[in-house]
């Protein structure tokens, strides 16, 4: 099977996870966007790497996943923590961080 | 041990004393202290026999000896060591410092006694010690130069030690400000004789100076002025002596021993030091030489009126300095330095019977106040008058000898420095005049309260108050003490003034002209290679000096006499008659007043121009207000972008990498 169509799934994958983080207001979904993103960039790793014929694609893509967990981990955790003190579960209302 | 090891004792003694009681003030009973500073000085002084000894033993060829601890210094084409040197001239003035300074720690046991800082006294008092003595030993301007600032800020601490007195810490601070004019001069100076000898010790500089510099050289006569600047500030010369009258605020011990018998002499040393130096600029000499003879009838003239007992004195310090500058700039090094030594002791001893008086008075130190101790007061009235017919010139006393030597010598060079001499005669008479005014008013005349009180056995401790000003003051530390010491009472006292009234009536026989001239052989060494050497008055030339003063002498004590004992309501006529110059007098010549208008307020002016204008327009207004407003607006502009939505950064960050993935795409495209 031809690697572009790999690639164009990849886009479109990443694309649907872009416009997910940009619109939704959920943390919750933000952060599921944001794996859409990571996978759809592992996708695009590991077709390349079959396209190439050798392994070190696949290897990014194993360490990219390893990352996606650690970040799911954190943030999960920073979600659970605004649950637990009541605060706002709404990332426009998270706005400390202005200058 | 020897001569050098001496000098290390010499120098170490005094450094060790000040050290226990400065460190250990806590726990030194009673006036403890005062025996060890004492003590130390003490050890200081035989140290200074040693060295004596040490160097009469060698033959004269070879009695200038330097001894270094370690260098203290080396780079490329300079080394400063820490060496002290040995020779006849340093060796006679350790030999004055460490004694006259001896007995007034002695004095100074019964004086501080019940002064709340008496161990501070005395740790001050050996750190002046210590430095006077580096600055004799130096044998380089490096160390010349700590001793030099030292003494400067010993003479700060000492002025200023009653330092809850408003008046004594201006003074102090007047002192030190003009202590380090000075200093810098005689560091200009010390620089531009490195610049063209390359070396910083007395030896080599001088051994290097008639080969580098031509006779009168611009620079060398410019590093002789610098040097003078140093020496003029040091003893008080015109127009840098305004400092020593104010200095007199502090305590009487500290006026004789820095003020009248050491630290003032310094500069008379330092002039006789560099003779090398100034025998090749005769430029810088002869300002010397007429500075010093302005400063020698100005102060006389004004020591006239002054009223304050310890003030008289300071100006006669003053005027006895500008004798000894006259004399050693005139090439006169044996007989400046003879006048050095009797004044150490005839005007220590004048203080240390105006210390008594003045305890006697409960503080007070105006003489119109004062009047008829004699009876009240026989030791202090007997020491008192000794001191004051030495500094009249009165026939064989010891300054009859050395102020005559040093005119017979300004007159023997003849010209110019003929007038100098007849100047300083002029100038003998005003001295002895002002001496008798001294004794007669304070020990004759109706006696004062004070006087028939003590004479009853009753010593007046007086109001705590501050004399110059009237205000009130209690006797914690910062303040005098509660009770006042006359020599009557304390054996310390009466111990450390006999000896120098015997030293001011004999001391004389060093120096008599054809006969003896034993201190002139002694100090031949250090000044054999002067081109004066060979310049001496004959003795029959120095004995009509010497009638011609003691008779000066006799004509103004009895002026004196006449004016303030036959016919005192003259006195008040003849301030009347002449009260422009009474007032003149009385102002000190305006100097004081001179100086403010000429640079204190141009000063204070330009400091307020710098603080209105400079300061809060330019340096607040434009650098600092335009740094902030430029540092404002880029940050607003910063913060702008920090919107905190976590939806915009994410949009930013695609935006972003997105524009930079089409950039690389078209660009390799």
């Amino acid at each position: 099977m031809n690697t572009s169509w790999f690639v164009v799934l990849s886009a479109f994958i990443f694309c649907v996870g872009a416009t997910g983080v940009m619109s939704r207001r959920s943390p919750l979904v933000v952060l599921l966007c944001l794996e859409l993103m990571l996978n759809a960039g592992n996708l695009a790793l590991v077709a390349f790497a079959r396209m190439l014929g050798n392994e070190e694609g696949q290897i990014f893509a194993l360490i990219v996943v390893v990352v996606a967990a650690c970040e799911v981990v954190i943030g999960l955790g920073i979600i659970v923590g605004m649950f637990r003190r009541r605060l706002p579960i709404d990332v426009d209302q998270m706005t400390e961080l202005r200058g | 041990m020897n001569a050098t090891g001496y000098g290390w004792l010499v120098l170490g003694a005094p450094l060790v004393g000040m050290l226990i009681i400065a460190l250990g003030w806590r726990v030194l009973p009673g006036r403890s202290a005062g025996w060890l500073g004492s003590a130390s000085i003490g050890i200081s002084f035989l140290a200074s026999v040693g060295m004596l000894i040490e160097l009469v033993d060698r033959p004269e060829e070879s009695r200038a000896l330097v001894g270094t601890a370690y260098t203290y210094v080396e780079t490329a084409g300079f080394r400063a060591d820490l060496s002290i040197l040995v020779d006849p001239l340093s060796v006679f003035m350790c030999l004055v410092v460490s004694g006259v300074s001896f007995l007034i720690h002695l004095y100074s046991i019964s004086y501080m006694t019940s002064d709340q800082g008496f161990a501070r006294f005395f740790a001050y008092l050996n750190f002046f010690v210590f430095s006077m003595l580096l600055l004799i030993l130096a044998a380089n301007f490096v160390l010349l130069l700590v001793g030099w600032a030292f003494v400067g800020a010993a003479s700060y601490l000492l002025i200023s030690f009653w330092y809850r007195r408003g008046t004594a810490t201006a003074a102090g601070i007047k002192a030190f400000v003009i202590n380090v004019i000075g200093d810098v001069g005689l560091v200009i100076g010390a620089f531009l004789l490195f610049d063209a000898t390359g070396a910083l010790d007395y030896a080599s500089i001088f051994a290097a100076a008639p080969e580098v510099f031509a006779r009168n050289d611009a620079q060398l006569v410019g590093a002789c002025l610098m040097i003078l600047v140093g020496a003029f500030a040091k003893s008080a010369q015109l127009p840098l002596h305004t400092w020593l009258p104010d200095a007199m605020e502090g305590p009487t011990p500290v006026s004789a021993l820095i003020h009248a018998a050491t630290m003032v002499t310094a500069g008379v040393y330092l002039i006789a030091r560099c003779h090398p130096l100034f025998e090749l600029a005769p430029i810088a000499a002869d300002v010397s030489a007429i500075l010093g003879t302005a400063t020698l009838i100005f102060a006389a003239s004004v020591a006239m009126t002054a009223t304050d007992l310890k003030r008289v004195i300071a100006y006669s310090t003053m005027s006895q300095i500008g004798y000894m500058i006259l004399g050693v700039s005139v090439a006169a090094y044996g007989a400046g330095l003879f006048h050095l030594m009797t004044h150490a002791f005839f005007k220590a001893l004048l203080f240390m019977g105006a210390g008594s008086v003045i305890a006697a008075m409960g503080g007070i130190q105006s003489l119109d106040r004062m009047g008829g101790f004699r009876k009240a007061m026989p030791f202090t009235f007997v020491t008192f008058t000794i001191g004051a017919l030495a500094l009249a010139g009165f026939p064989l006393f010891a300054g009859f000898f050395s102020k005559d030597e040093i005119l017979a010598y300004a007159l023997e060079r003849g010209g110019g420095y003929a007038v100098l001499g007849i100047v300083g005669y002029i100038a003998a008479l005003l001295t002895a005049f002002y001496a008798g005014r001294m004794v007669f008013r304070v020990f004759f005349g109706l006696s004062v309260p004070e006087a028939d009180e003590l004479a009853k056995g009753h010593l007046a401790h007086g109001s705590h108050a501050n004399p110059a000003t009237g205000e009130e003051e209690d006797t914690d530390v910062g303040f005098p003490g509660s009770e006042h010491h006359v020599a009557e009472r304390e054996w310390p006292m009466k111990l450390a003034m006999a000896p120098l009234a015997l030293l001011a009536v004999v001391a004389g026989v060093l120096g008599i002209p054809g006969v003896t001239e034993t201190l002139e052989h002694f100090l031949e060494p250090t000044f054999e290679d002067s081109r004066f050497a060979e310049v001496h008055p004959t003795a029959a030339a120095e004995w009509v000096g010497l009638a011609a003063g003691g008779l000066v002498a006799i004509i103004g004590l009895g002026a004196a006499f006449l004016y303030f004992m036959r016919d005192p309501g003259r006195r008040v006529a003849t301030r009347e008659r002449f009260a422009g110059v009474h007032r003149v007098l009385i102002n000190k010549w305006y100097f004081d007043e001179i100086f403010d208008h000429a640079i204190v307020r141009p000063v204070a002016a330009s400091g307020r121009f710098g603080r209105s204008v400079v300061e809060s327009a330019f340096v607040q207004g434009v650098l600092v207000g335009g740094t902030v407003g430029v540092v404002r607006a880029g940050t607003s502009l910063a913060r702008s972008i920090q919107t905190g939505e976590l939806r915009s950064y994410a949009a930013l960050l695609l935006v972003g990498v997105s524009a930079l993935i089409l950039y690389f795409l078209i660009v390799s495209s």
